[in-house]
This record gives C-alpha cells, structure tokens and sequence, in this order.
C-alpha cells in the first residue's frame, strides 16, 4: 500500500454565507464534520471608521458610531458622548439623562431581540426571527419618533439629547412594555424550552472565567460564565446608580446560558424603562434635554429668532463646532454586547487627534477559534450566534 | 396485438391521469405549506398571483422553466443534469402502485408496499449524484449527510412497516387499507393498536423527506443549500418537485397504513357515500398538516444527535415492537390467517 495523501477537509464560511452574520469569512479545517481549526478573517467592511473621526468635528463625529453596531445604534453614540462630555466637563440635564437611559435599554432589547432570535435561525428554526421583528420594528418607529430616524439616529449629542420626547411617545413607550413580556415569554416558549434547541444549545462552546478574563470579554459572554460584571452597576454612568435592577448570570458559560441572560436582560430593560417613563413624568425629571451651555449645545431656535448671540452659537456649532480641552479620556458603556469603549485624545481643537473605538465584538470574535475547535460544523454557526457579532464594530 | 396496445393505452392514459392530478395537488400543497409556514409567522404568505395567490405555484413554475440552468464549470454536467432527474423520476414512479380508492392503483401488485420502499430508497441516489457532479464542497456535505440520514431513517421505517405487515397478513396496499375496515371505523385503523409504531414512522418521515428538523442536507445556516446549492431554474425545480413529491408518498403510506387509506372515519352513513377518494386527500392533507407545522416551529438536529436518534432510539423501539407485535398476535390468535 502507497502512502496515503490524507489532508483536511476545508471550507470556506462566508463571506457571503447566510449565517456569517454581516461579513465574516471563516476558513474551516474540518475532519469530516468535526471542526479541527478555524481562521477568521475579517476587514471586507472596514470603512475607517476612526481615521474618519479624526477629520470631522466633534458633532460630526457622532453619526459614525450609528454605523458601527448598527443593531443597537444609541448605545454607541452614547459612549462616544460620554467621552467628549467628561473631557469638557459639560453637564447633562436630568431629563436628557433619563432619556439616554431609556433609549439605551430599548436599544439593548433592539440587540438582544436580534440576536436571540437569529441564534435560533443558526440551529434551524425560521420563525422566531418573525416573531422578534415584530417588536422590534415597533422599537424601530421609537427611535423616529424620537430622532426622525429608524436606525441612525445620531439623537444622543454631547450635552444631551437632541431634542425632547413628546408626552404621546411617552406614553406610547409605557404601552408597549407591558405586552413585550408576553412576546418575551412567547419567545421562552418557542425557542429557549425547545427541546431541539436545547440539545444543539447546552454545553456548545463553554467559556470559563479564566478564558473570559483572559481573552478580554465582556457583557453577556463574561456574564454567562458566571461574572456579575455589568458597568451599569460596577462603574455607573448617567442616572444608572438610581435605578433598580439585577445582573442575569449563567452557571455554565454554554450557548444556552448566554440566551438565556439576554432573555433576562430584556425583562431587566424593561423594568428600567418603566422606571425611567416615571421619572420623567415626576417633577424634577422636567427641564431641559441639553445643556444650556451655548458653546456646546445649539441654542432653541426660538431663542435664534431674538437673540444675537444665540444666533452666533448656532453659526459657530455648525460650521467651526466646538472645541475639546487638550486631554484623553476612556469612557465605556454596557452597549448590548459587552463593554463598548471609546478611547479619545483631545489636542483643544475641534476634532478628535486620535479616537480608538473599543468594539465588544472584536474581542468576541478571536474566541471562535477556541470555542469552536472539537465541535461539529453545524455548531459553528450556533456559536457564532451566541457570541453576538456585528460587523459594523468588529471591522469598523 | 391490438389488446396489448389497448391495455398499454389505458394504463398509459391513467398513468398521465394520476401524475397530472398529483402535480396539481402538489402546486396547491405547495401553497399550502408557505401559507401555513406564513401564519405562524405572522405573515400573509403569497397572496398577490390570482385571488388569495391560488396561482403562485404555476407562477413559480414559469419563472423557474423560463430561467437559464447555470451549470458551474468544474461540475459534471451529465451527472449534474441527470440527477434532478432520478430524483423525479423515482419518486413519481412510486405513485404506480398507491391506491387513491379501492381500485384505483394503476398497479395493484402483491408486493406494493416492497415496492414503494425499494423505489423511494433509490432516491438517494439522485441527491448523491447532484452533490457529488455540482463539485462543490457544500454540495458534497450536503450530499453524504443525505446518503447517511436516508439510510439510517429507511431502517426503522422498514421495522414500523413489518409490524403494520403483521397485522394485515399483506404487502398489498389495498389489503392493507381492507384490513382496517373492521366496522370500528377510526377507532379500527392501525393508528391507534400501534401508536408508537406511527409516531415513529411520522418522524422518520420527516427524516427520510429532508423535511425539518431533519433538514441536514440542505441546511441553510451551515451549508447553504446543500447538495442543491449549484443548482437553478428547471434543475432545481425538479429537486423542489420531487421532494415534495416524497413527501406526498410518505403522507400517503401513513394513510394507508396507519390511517385506513380511502376508508370513511365513521363507518356508516352518510358519511360512508363520501368517495373514498376524498377521504384519502383529506387524510393527506392532514398528514401534511403535520410536516408544515413542524417545519415552521422546529430547530434542526445536529449530524450527530440525528443519527443517535434514529441508530440508539428509533431503531431499538422499532426492533422491540416487531417482536412485541408478533409476540401479540402468536399468543392471542389474532395473527390474519392464522385460524
């Protein structure tokens, strides 16, 4: 018998792939269906994102971080926000504080809905996907009600927000939440008590803590190993510390853990949207939803119509924009997928020297190679689900 | 000289009768299952081609006759443009000896049930060959995921038919169907003596048509389409048809095994003047009922919780119900022909 030349099988996956989530290309070593290696190559939606920061004015700036996890946009802004704010020492209102807050949730549901139900896609079952749009859609005619836009929405401006909620939105908002936990719980039925989808779920790709830790996780993947790491609690930003809710965590670090924490995570949203409608509705939750700092926030236009120095703001904000105090700051948020930092080095002119974007999924995705290795091709895409990619921030 | 030609007429003349009846049922089937599929969730499904969208099927049809069949250039072409043929062809040839009512097989052979399995396990022959001619490696998956899950499921399939077999005492599918008919009407159909026997041929049913959660072969979220992944327009379609027309089949074996063919449910009047006929569509119909509904619920098995379904599961309860069957009847008397 000659010797045998016996070599792997590979396969591409993606980028054009129903399951690559956006544009992933994964190079697949498998052993028949085993999978031996996985390369993941990434960049085909890089649009550079931060040399584009640098060339833009602060309020320019903004707009970017819509297109960066587009699933849930206003959680980027906010970071972005968060930064410019503290390195000029603006003060953000009480009201725009609460709205970033209840927008930030909704934009966490936005996420997870997505993701839970399209995880469930990856192991085969086509109409949670429906069932999750529905919602989300209605989420979505929030977000223009609120911004003029249904996905980027470039609403959150340094300062605040860009203009005030309406009382009918409002109201609207507190309608909705109540009969998204039966959608919530229609969606445990359907899929997180599956037992098909169990089977294909509970023990796929388990991180371990010290695998967590060490590979830079955050959110939901240091959550399900059973870290209760969340910044909303551990590093509180904008009125966080005030409202009440609890960190999901998972026991085994599996697929299933990390569904089941978004699935709570949602009903812990929406506990703090309700609490949020209420206190804008109190008394001190009134007043405006911007500084009224003329050098940062545009003035009302109303007070564009009299005032003359109102009106040289406007012209100043719009065309030359605001400058940042020399400095650099971290400031990180809980976006929907873990921690989303935007690192930013001011040099007192109007635009960033230099802003590095600190993407949760980037640092997700180098596990696939571990997590992956020794399972079956078919969990490749479940994993893939599970560690939530979007390929907006991974390639920025 | 000139019997023979008749007769080759006739036969010709029914056959041609039978395959246009079928391909209709199926074009309505079709869009049965998106329709079912589009409630669930919470869509309206095609409704835009004639009232309700009746004609979508044939408007489907068209489309995809009136396409170019791209055929990839590192691809065998006979092979990949046989096969979509094997795979109609056989599937539709098991229609010959399926009686829709009393008499109304075009072959009413002794065997029947023999021959539907036989024909309906060649089958995979034509998934084989397309994933293997379209040389592409998701084809290729595709097609040796096919070859193991329809021979794995084909063998349990087979233990639930002998156990229908010994109570029938037949292979003949009309004799079969006459065995039901013991005045107890649904209460005497084989469904409910052998319950566990039926839900496992209904699940090994979804599996051997690659219908969800056993769709592997052609698994969207990890190989694309599996081993129709090169193919389009008239190709595809006959890879589309001739699934549908297996599932068509299976639905049809658990009608007349399990569901007491073309017999009425409640066995007197005036239900029983309803052609048996009817009674059979309907009873197919629901069976169908059944595929479209799992589709639109389930998530998919993985390749190795398939097979350990149908090698660790299906096959031991299957094997022991043949036994426990033939056990039954021995002791009691109850054996056809026995007495």
């Amino acid at each position: 018998m000659g010797e045998q030349d016996i070599r792997n099988f590979s396969i591409n996956f993606g980028p054009q792939h129903p399951a690559a989530h956006g544009v992933l290309r994964l190079v697949l070593e498998l052993d028949g269906e085993i999978v031996e290696r996985v390369d993941p190559h990434i960049g085909l939606l890089h649009r550079g994102t931060e040399k584009l920061l640098e060339h833009k004015t602060y309020l320019q700036g903004t707009p970017y971080f819509d297109r960066l996890d587009y699933v849930a946009p206003m959680n980027q802004e906010h970071a972005f926000c968060l930064a410019i704010e503290r390195l000029t020492g603006v003060e953000v209102p009480r009201r725009a504080q609460l709205i970033r807050v209840l927008y930030c949730e909704i934009g966490r549901i936005l996420s997870h809905l997505l993701n839970v139900t399209t995880q469930a896609m990856d192991v085969g079952a086509l109409t949670p996907p429906l069932w999750g749009f529905e919602e989300r859609e209605k989420l979505m005619v929030f977000y223009e009600r609120a911004s003029g836009s249904r996905l980027h929405a470039n609403y959150f401006r340094p300062g605040g927000v860009h203009s005030d909620l309406p009382p009918e939105l409002i109201d609207d908002i507190e309608a909705w939440c109540d009969p998204f936990m039966k959608v919530v719980g229609d969606l445990d039925d359907l899929v997180m008590k599956n037992r098909i989808f169990k089977q294909r779920n509970v023990d796929i790709a388990v991180v371990d803590i010290k695998d967590a830790y060490a590979w830079g996780f955050s959110g939901v993947m240091v959550r399900g190993s059973g870290v209760a790491w969340d910044l909303r609690k551990s590093q509180p930003y904008e009125c966080y510390e005030e409202m009440d809710f609890d960190i999901p965590v998972g026991k085994n670090g599996d697929n299933y853990d990390r569904q089941m924490i978004r699935m709570e995570e949602m009903r812990q949203s929406i506990h703090i949207m309700k609490q949020c409608i209420a206190k804008l509705r109190a008394p001190d939750g009134q007043g405006p939803v911007k500084t009224t700092d003329g050098k940062i926030a545009p003035p009302r236009r109303a007070e564009m119509k009299r005032s003359m120095e109102a009106l040289i703001h406007h012209f100043k904000l719009y065309t030359e924009g605001f400058r940042v105090p020399a400095g650099e700051i971290y400031a990180a948020v809980e976006a929907p997928k873990g921690e989303f930092g935007v690192y930013l080095v001011a040099d007192g002119t109007n635009m960033p020297y230099r802003c590095k974007i600190r993407a949760p999924g980037f640092a997700h995705l180098q596990a696939m190679e571990f997590l992956c290795r020794g399972h079956m091709l078919a969990d490749v895409a479940a994993i893939l689900g599970s560690i939530d990619i979007v390929f907006g921030e991974v390639d920025r | 000289m000139a019997d023979i030609l008749l007769d080759l007429a006739i036969i010709a003349g029914k056959s041609l009768l039978l395959m246009v009846s079928l391909l209709v049922f199926i074009a309505y089937i079709l869009y049965a299952d998106r329709k079912v599929w589009a409630a669930v969730q919470l869509r309206r499904g095609p409704n835009v081609v004639g009232p309700w969208g009746l004609l979508q099927s044939f408007a489907d049809l068209l489309k995809f006759v009136l396409k170019e069949p791209v055929v990839p250039a590192g691809a065998n072409k006979g092979l990949f443009l046989l096969a979509p043929f094997v795979l109609v062809v056989l599937a539709l040839t098991t229609w010959a000896v399926i009686p829709v009512a009393e008499g109304w097989a075009i072959a009413d052979i002794n065997v029947g049930i023999l021959f539907v399995f036989a024909v309906s396990s060649l089958q995979v022959y034509g998934v084989i060959v397309g994933g293997w001619a379209s040389n592409s490696k998701y084809a290729f998956l595709g097609a040796l995921r096919s070859a193991a899950q329809m021979v794995s499921y084909e063998v349990s399939i087979g233990f639930v038919i002998i156990t229908v077999l010994l109570c029938a005492g037949s292979l003949n599918l009309t004799q079969i169907v006459l065995a039901q008919d013991n005045g107890w009407g649904i209460l005497g159909w084989y469904w409910l003596p052998l319950f566990p026997m039926f839900v496992i041929f209904l699940i090994s049913a979804l599996a051997e048509t690659n219908r969800p959660p056993f769709d592997l072969p052609e698994a969207e979220s990890e190989l694309v389409a599996g081993f129709m992944v090169e193919y389009s327009s008239t190709p595809y379609l006959l890879f589309m048809l001739g699934e549908y027309v297996a599932i068509m089949t299976m639905c049809a074996l658990m009608t007349i095994l399990f569901l007491g063919g073309w017999l009425s449910p409640i066995p007197f009047a005036p239900f029983t003047w309803v052609p048996g006929a009817v009674w059979f569509v309907l009873k197919m119909c629901l069976c169908f009922f059944f595929f479209a509904m799992a589709k639109a619920f389930v998530p998919r098995y993985r390749y190795d919780q398939l097979m350990r379904l149908g090698w660790k599961v299906f096959l031991p309860i299957s094997l022991a119900a043949v036994a426990v069957v033939a056990f039954v009847l021995q002791i009691t008397g109850w054996a056809p022909g026995a007495a």
